[in-house]
Formats: structure tokens, C-alpha cells, sequence
């Protein structure tokens, strides 16, 4: 039974997991960047709704809409001012832009928000702990859950049924050819990141609710989104649930059987050995070089 | 490597000397001796700055020789610092091995560490090879704090002897400098040796298309180890330096951010290019020690609890943004600007 309780907390966790994943497969897939800052990008969006709710007392459902345009803007100013001058340049250019965005973004939020830990002025989500026979579960939990569930969904269907979805699939194929068929890249790279901001803004605001909004703990929780996608591939938006629940399940399992400070640890632990026998991920494209 | 006008190499002996010219010599003899007897003129503080430089040029040359030579990419430089400062602190505290033992064990130590992560570079490059440095970056520090907290100390800080070679205890500034400058200056040595060695030629065949060196004859996973090896022993000797001078060490002052720093010296400086890293490490130990020195004037005018925030918020905001500037602005770093303004020097008054 406690093994059934472990496993149904991980694949909710994990849900999350995969949300966060999906926000760096996106930005990979089109524009080829790894994104290091999504911890940061995360702490943003939720700060942003704390400030309309808590500074401005909007009711939620406003603060709500009102972050969706705020969170769209930043991803779009972050690739047009950082990411974009250095289309073209080598791997490493990109990696540390991504990580010297972490830096400044964190420093933007230690300047307008401060460092303590601080919570939303109410509850976001239902908070209240439910029994179903021997399980114990949070409604919040669950709400997460359906929450990622949902987000995945509508990108799917936006990349099925959507132009704008259509040409971030062709970009994602090759740069080159989206280009020579007449899609502008460069627009596809700013609404991809625009779109990873929103879901970014999505998964902040629901662990900043679970865990409070700070610069201490939302970055944290976002390092888990690494080992998600590296295990699902860093291509695919499946790849990336089914690596959000993997990650879910070992690290509560871990957790509860072995020893809790080393659930900690275990995503790493695995990111390593699957870079070792696996690189590509479960689902990832399997490059063959050539000179 | 590109010489002024005018400058011939007649025998073989000068064209690889490393110092070349009457004028080289000159001024490295002056140099030097300003060097060493520097703790005669200068205060505690510019020496423990000093000290400093030193300890964060050794390291940022190893990560050099890895990211600038052999183009592989370590995210997990502060991690392996650490390993070299517990290493040495365990082995001269716990075990009680003499300090000139412990230094150059731990930065065995912590080389071979640094084989077992970097081990996945073998069939992985980029952003999953960063992704692999990444993980040691956060199990190393795991594994000082959790693992046999009896012995480091955990997440609290572990105080580490001053070092003793024979008679002598180094145990404040002036004596640690006679220390920490003189390797520092070896390693610097070594590396400027090593680069035009023929394992610098395989490093930079690597870093330019690992598969075409491996055709020409490479071993790829021989040099890839190496270049691992080397990077993190030489991280590993700082570590050491480190621990020893700073006499207490905690497993937060290996933290994501040191290695991102350390990532933007080379890049503030130039990549592969040895000069071009002393200027970035120089560059950024300025700003961070003029950002700590000033920003409680900046901020003071701030209610208190802001004015803290503000000043903590300063330095990651201010160091992130010079990297992305100089990404954005000047890929080759200052060491480009360098031999800009030398070549300027050389010829005026005439333009080109």
C-alpha cells in the first residue's frame, strides 16, 4: 500500500516535471539553445502574478490573465535582446548566455522582489488533503497534475492544428530549409520563447503556490527539469512527460524507501548513467555526424 | 603564433623559446622582481587580493586548457574545487599527512574525479556534455554534506590547519603569497609548454572537429581523459591552496554560481588564449571586490532591508550582464583587444 501511495505522489509530481521539461524541449527543439534560466524564468512568472494580486490587489482571475501578456513580452525580449545576436555563434556562446541570464534575472528579482521566501496573499489552488481508503492526497497536488496534463494537450494540438505550431515543427526539422521555404525563423525563435515563458509562468505560479516564491526555492526545483528531459530526449515533447513521471516515481521511491536526502540527488545520479549508456534519451533523435 | 615585423629566428633554440627578445627578458627580470618583492611594500589586503588572483588563475587556466584548447565544456568547476579543498583538508586534519603531501595528492584526487565526469564527453558533446559537468556540480557538494558529515562537518564549515612544510607555519599573508605565486607561476609555465606540446596540438585538433582528428590519427578518449585530467588536477591544486588559505571551508563556497564565474573569466578574457584568461580573471576579481566595497554606498540610500537586497542582487546582475555583453559584443575577449592595441602601438603614427 505505502508502495502505491509513493508511486501516485510521484506521477503527480512527475507531472510537473514534465511541464518544466516541456518548457526546455520547446526552446531546443526550435532554436537548438538549451535553456539554463528556466529557474529563474519560472520565479519570474510567479512573482509577476504576486505582484498584480498582492501590490495591485487585483482579484486573482485578473492577475491571472493579466500574466499571461506580461510573461509572453519577457520571453520575446529575452530572445530579441540576448539569444539573438548570437545565432550562429558556437555552443558554448549559447550555454553561457542562458546561464549569464540566470545571473542577471536573478539579480532583477533580488532588486524589485527581494530575497526572503514569500507566499501568494491566497491560495491558488485547492490546498485541502483528501483520503481515498489508505491514500493520502493533496487536491493541490492533483490540480497540478491536470494542470500539466492540460498545458500538454493544448501544445499538442497547437503544433497539430496551428500555422504558427506548423512552422515551429518546420524549424525544428532544420533552420535552413524553414528558411529557404519561406518561414521566417528569426519570428518562429521569438515566439517559442515567448511561448516557453508562458508555460514557465504556468509552472511557477503552481510550486510557487506549493512551495513558496522565492530566489531559494523555485530555481531549485526547476534544476530537476534537467535530468527530464535529458532522459526523454532532448527533442521530444513526449519524451518529456514520460521523462517527468520517471523522475517523479524514482525520486519519491527513493525518498521513501531509502533515504529522503538522497532523493535530492537521484535525478543526477541518473542523468549521469543515462548519459552514459543512452545518450540520445529515450526518444531522442540520434545524430550521425559527418565532416 | 603571430610575430612583429622584423623579428627573425635564427637557430632553432630561439624559435621555441618562450621568452624571445633582449626587451622579453628585460622586462620579465623587472617584472618578477616587482612580483616577489611585493609583500615589502604592499598592505594585508592587496596581498590577501593577491592571493587570491593567484589561487583563481590556477583554476581558471586548468578550465582553459579544457574549454579554450580541447573545447570541452565543464559546468563543474566550483565542484571540483571543492574536491581538492576536502581532499586536502580531510587528508591533513583526518589522517595527518604533512601539507606537502596533501597538496599534490588532492589535486590527484581531484583529476581523477574530474575522468569519472568527464568520462561521458566520450560519446556525448555540447549541451549534454554540460548537462553531465552539471551533475557533478550538484553530487559533489551532496556528497560533502551528506556523506560522513563526522568528518567534513556537513553543511557547517570545516576549519583547515595552516600549512607547515618543515619548520615553517604559513599563517598569514606575506608568507602564504611566497606560496601561492610561485606555483601559480609554474602552472602557468607548464600550460604555455603544454599547449604547443604535441598533446596541445591533439587538444586544439579536438576542439576543432573531434571526428576529423580521430581520422588523423587521435585517440580521442586518451586526449578527452587528459584534457579532463589535467583541468581538474590543476582545479584541484587551487582547491588545496584554497582551503589552507582560507582555513575554513564550507561546501556553499562551491556553489553553480562560482562556476559560471569562472566560465565567464575565460570568456571575458578569450578563449585559448593564456594571456587573455589572466586579463579575465583580473577583470572580474575587480568588478566583484569593487561591487562588495561600494555597493553599501549605492544602496544606502534605501531603507535597510532593501538596501540589502540591492547590494546582493548587484553582484549576479552586474557579472551576468558583462558576460552577455561581452558575448554579444567581443567573442575573442580581451585578449583580442589586446593584440589590438598593441599592433596600434607598434606601428604609430602610421594606421596599418
Amino acid at each position: 500500500m505505502l508502495l502505491f501511495q509513493f508511486l501516485i505522489n510521484g506521477i503527480l509530481v512527475g507531472g510537473v516535471y514534465g511541464l518544466l521539461g516541456l518548457c526546455i524541449v520547446l526552446i531546443y527543439k526550435s532554436t537548438r539553445v538549451f535553456n539554463f534560466a528556466l529557474g529563474e524564468m519560472l520565479a519570474l512568472g510567479a512573482f509577476i502574478l504576486f505582484t498584480f494580486i498582492d501590490t495591485l490587489h487585483l482579484p486573482l482571475w485578473m492577475g491571472l490573465i493579466l500574466t499571461i501578456p506580461v510573461s509572453l513580452v519577457i520571453g520575446f525580449l529575452l530572445e530579441r535582446l540576448s539569444l539573438r545576436p548570437l545565432i550562429g555563434q558556437p555552443i558554448l556562446a549559447a550555454i553561457m548566455a542562458t546561464l549569464a541570464l540566470s545571473l542577471v534575472m536573478k539579480g532583477v528579482i533580488f532588486f524589485v522582489w527581494g530575497s526572503p521566501t514569500i507566499s501568494f496573499p491566497q491560495k491558488i489552488l485547492p490546498g485541502e488533503a483528501m483520503v481515498f481508503g489508505e491514500f493520502f492526497l493533496t487536491k493541490e497536488l492533483i490540480w497540478m497534475f491536470f494542470i500539466s496534463i492540460a498545458v500538454f494537450v493544448g501544445m499538442t494540438l497547437f503544433f497539430q492544428f496551428t500555422k504558427t505550431g506548423l512552422f515551429m515543427r518546420a524549424t525544428a526539422e532544420g533552420h535552413d530549409v524553414a528558411q529557404a521555404s519561406g518561414i521566417n525563423v528569426e519570428k518562429i525563435f521569438a515566439a517559442t520563447w515567448a511561448l516557453a515563458a508562458l508555460i514557465a509562468a504556468i509552472g511557477g505560479i503552481m510550486l510557487g503556490n506549493r512551495f513558496g516564491l522565492g530566489i531559494g526555492t523555485l530555481p531549485l526545483v526547476a534544476i530537476k527539469a534537467f535530468p527530464v528531459v535529458l532522459f526523454g530526449g532532448l527533442e521530444s515533447v513526449g519524451g518529456a512527460i514520460i521523462g517527468g513521471l520517471v523522475v517523479g516515481i524514482l525520486e519519491s521511491l527513493v525518498g521513501g524507501y531509502l533515504d529522503p536526502k538522497l532523493s535530492e540527488v537521484t535525478p543526477y545520479i541518473v542523468l549521469l548513467l543515462i548519459l552514459l549508456i543512452r545518450p540520445e534519451g529515450l526518444f531522442g533523435l540520434k545524430r550521425i555526424e559527418r565532416i | 603564433m603571430y610575430r612583429p615585423c622584423g623579428v627573425f629566428d635564427e637557430t632553432y633554440a630561439k624559435n621555441i623559446a618562450i621568452v624571445r627578445t633582449r626587451q622579453h627578458w628585460i622586462l620579465m627580470v623587472i617584472g618578477l622582481l616587482l612580483l616577489l618583492t611585493l609583500p615589502l611594500y604592499c598592505s594585508g589586503r592587496i596581498l590577501h587580493f593577491i592571493n587570491l588572483l593567484g589561487i583563481a588563475m590556477i583554476t581558471a587556466q586548468g578550465l582553459n586548457l579544457l574549454t579554450g584548447f580541447a573545447g570541452q565544456i565543464s559546468l563543474g568547476q566550483a565542484a571540483f574545487l571543492g574536491v581538492g579543498a576536502y581532499s586536502s583538508a580531510l587528508l591533513t586534519v583526518h589522517v595527518g599527512l604533512p601539507f606537502w603531501v596533501a597538496l599534490p595528492s588532492s589535486a590527484i584526487i581531484a583529476g581523477l574525479v574530474g575522468i569519472i565526469f568527464g568520462a561521458p564527453s566520450l560519446r556525448i558533446k555540447g549541451f549534454y556534455l554540460a548537462m553531465a559537468t552539471l551533475a557533478a556540480q550538484f553530487i559533489i557538494p551532496w556528497i560533502i554534506t551528506n556523506v560522513r558529515t563526522d568528518l567534513t562537518g556537513g553543511s557547517q564549515s570545516m576549519l583547515v590547519p595552516a600549512p607547515k612544510i618543515g619548520g615553517f607555519i604559513l599563517k598569514d599573508q606575506q608568507s602564504m603569497f611566497y606560496l601561492i605565486i610561485p606555483i601559480t607561476g609554474l602552472c602557468i609555465f607548464l600550460i604555455r609548454n603544454l599547449v604547443r606540446s604535441r598533446i596541445g596540438r591533439a587538444f586544439l585538433a579536438i576542439r576543432d572537429n573531434d571526428l576529423a582528428g580521430e581520422m588523423m590519427g587521435i585517440d580521442l578518449m586518451k586526449y578527452k581523459l587528459l584534457a579532463f585530467f589535467i583541468c581538474s588536477f590543476y582545479t584541484g591544486l587551487a582547491g588545496s591552496l584554497w582551503a589552507h588559505w582560507m582555513r575554513a571551508i564550507s561546501p556553499d563556497q562551491f556553489n553553480l554560481t562560482e562556476s559560471i564565474w569562472y566560465l565567464g573569466m575565460i570568456i571575458v578574457g578569450g578563449m585559448g588564449s593564456m594571456i587573455g584568461v589572466a586579463f579575465g580573471v583580473l577583470f572580474i576579481k575587480i568588478i566583484d571586490i569593487l561591487i562588495t566595497t561600494y555597493s553599501p554606498y549605492l544602496t544606502s540610500f534605501l531603507p535597510p532591508q532593501l538596501a540589502q537586497d540591492a547590494a546582493a542582487g548587484l553582484t549576479p546582475f552586474t557579472i551576468g550582464m558583462i558576460i552577455l555583453l561581452f558575448l554579444i559584443l567581443e567573442p575573442r575577449g580581451l585578449a583580442h583587444r589586446w593584440e589590438i592595441s598593441k599592433a596600434y602601438f607598434r606601428l604609430w603614427p602610421f594606421k596599418y
